[in-house]
């Protein structure tokens, strides 16, 4: 997810930190709120807060909460219940649309998250009023709240289900960064129907002890383990 | 009372451009009109309420005020996460409107009864309650919802209620219209069963018991000058609600009255005491059923005055 929202920021999204709630700007919304960490390192690397503020996250009174919250600057939605994103994505989209306006929607989904019934109500939506504003991703990292997506509620075939839908499909790999560049410079894929970037991604890329693994879903770590974590990540740069 | 909410809205959206219409695939023979009239500012988002309301947010969040429309709990309790997180907590432009509040749809059973809904929406945060008591209280309240930046939420009885008010009446949302003042026993009633309110309060005053009429269509905020005048100058109040007795307006008014200064009025409930009712049966009577008629209104203000005169031999 990292990847994703490095490359939307640093050159997709059309944004202006001077001037956060500009009428045309493109919109993100981090529907799976919980990794509202990585949006704020995004958004302060951008400018849109001061980088100060990241040493306090989700500290006693620090503006920024846990989950992804509409207070902060450059943020376009709260979130953290999941299921949200998509449809408020709608109307956004809807909005631009109607009214001929120039921007587009980006909104990241989890892959657990597309158990939720409202996604598929917002996946219907779409296409029957030709959002091609509109852009899904799924970070596809086949693992959610407590087991993998195979064993909970399998999404496969996920682009097929999306297809019958009537999106357009890409799928890529969700850290590689010319392929997420290219997929998203493309959109809309085909005029008149909404996109969608099925990223397949590993949890905790680039950390030995930390991919694939469950319980860094729910862990910090401790000094040494951020440290080694650091190096491996510098490493594989 | 729907055919003069949209009629109202069509009024209101002539000269707003910002105003749009949502539906949940229902308001047949009601919004037609709407969506001829503004087919750019139209959506019947299907039979999903849940996407119905975050489009909603979305649209808000673009500058939209936004009315989303359906029957009884389907525009409120299927979406309710929606309209905490995505409405109330980014503070939006939405109104949610509800046709067929209370006891409206009859014969079509518990899951078409709106019993529960002024107490879940009360329980919103930044959300506005308002519940008229005849189509004049829904122009009227129309028009000043649509000037409120927030979220509100609009309930409406369904079809053919008679209007109470012979003149238009002073309404701002918040602030109660009282119809009639009386020393022996106030009615605040919220809601279409003003109605059966205003014939008790008739019935009574032909007694001889002096009753005074407050429409409350505003639960939330409530207007709580109004309950504590009530409560200074009658010695009876009964609030009247099609709806359950946990969480609506008796709450409300209880919740007024326990942190006031003690008065001397006594608080009666009346709510639609059984809302789970198994057998089929009208508007009418279902709210005989529940002693919500203006016979049964009467009854209980009596029966209530023969216990406390009891109380004081």
């Amino acid at each position: 997810m990292a990847d994703l929202l490095a490359v939307l920021y640093s050159s997709e999204l059309r944004v202006d930190p001077a001037q956060p709630t500009w009428a045309d700007r493109d919109r993100f919304i981090l529907s799976k709120g919980h990794g509202t960490a990585i949006l704020y390192a995004v958004l302060a690397e951008r400018g849109f807060f001061p980088a100060a503020w990241l040493d306090d996250y989700a500290q006693d009174g620090s503006p920024l909460l846990g989950h992804a919250s509409h207070h902060v600057p450059g943020v376009e939605l709260s979130t953290g219940s999941l299921g949200h994103g998509l449809p408020v994505g709608c109307g956004m989209a809807l909005a631009g649309k109607r009214e001929g306006r120039p921007y587009r929607v980006f909104v990241l989904l989890s892959d657990g998250e597309l158990d939720e019934g409202s996604n598929w109500e917002a996946i219907l939506f779409a296409p029957q009023h030709e959002l091609d504003n509109l852009v899904a991703i799924v970070d596809y990292n086949k693992i959610q709240s407590f087991g993998t997506v195979k064993e909970v509620l399998d999404l496969d075939p996920l682009a097929d289900k999306w297809r019958a839908f009537r999106w357009a499909v890409r799928e890529i790999d969700g850290h590689d960064h010319a392929q997420i560049e290219a997929a998203l410079a493309a959109v809309p894929f085909e005029p008149g129907k909404p996109s969608v970037v099925i990223a397949h991604t590993v949890k905790g890329k680039g950390v030995s002890f930390m991919e694939n693994q469950l319980a860094w879903h729910y862990k910090s770590p401790n000094a040494e383990q951020l440290a080694q974590a650091l190096a491996e990540l510098e490493a594989g740069r | 009372m729907r055919t003069t909410f949209i009629e109202t809205l069509l009024d209101l959206a002539e000269h707003d451009e910002r105003i749009w219409l949502l539906c949940g695939d229902l308001g047949y023979s009601v919004l037609e009109r709407f969506a001829e009239r503004f087919p750019g500012r139209f959506v019947n988002v299907g039979v999903a309420e849940q996407s119905m309301t975050g489009v909603a947010a979305g649209l808000a969040l673009c500058g939209k005020i936004v009315f989303t429309y359906s029957i009884a709990n389907f525009p409120i309790m299927r979406c309710l996460e929606q309209i905490r997180n995505d409405v109330c907590y980014h503070n939006l432009n939405v109104k949610i409107v509800a046709v067929g509040g209370g006891l409206a749809y009859g014969s079509a059973g518990y899951t078409h009864h709106a019993v529960e809904d002024l107490a879940v929406m009360r329980a919103m945060p930044n959300m506005t309650v308002v519940a008229p008591g005849d189509p004049t209280e829904v122009r009227l309240a129309t028009q000043a919802l649509a000037e409120d930046p927030g979220p509100c939420y609009l309930r409406l009885g369904k079809g053919g209620e008679r209007k109470i008010h012979t003149e238009d009446p002073h309404l701002r949302l918040g602030e109660a219209i009282w119809l009639r003042r009386g020393s022996s026993v106030t009615f605040i009633s919220t809601g279409a069963i003003l109605a059966e309110s205003s014939q008790a309060v008739e019935q009574l005053t032909g007694m001889g018991i002096s009753t005074g009429l407050i429409s409350m269509h505003t639960v939330k905020p409530l207007d709580v000058e109004a309950v504590l005048e009530a409560a200074r100058n009658s010695a009876l109040i009964v609030t009247v609600e099609e709806h359950s007795r946990f969480g609506g307006l008796y709450e409300a008014v209880a919740g007024v009255l326990a942190s006031a200064a003690p008065t001397k009025a006594r608080l009666l409930p009346l709510a639609s005491a059984s809302p789970l009712s198994q057998d089929a049966g009208s508007q009418t009577y279902l709210r005989i059923r529940n002693g919500l008629d203006a016979d049964g209104l009467v009854d209980l203000v009596l029966n209530a005055f023969w216990e406390g005169l009891d109380d004081q031999n």
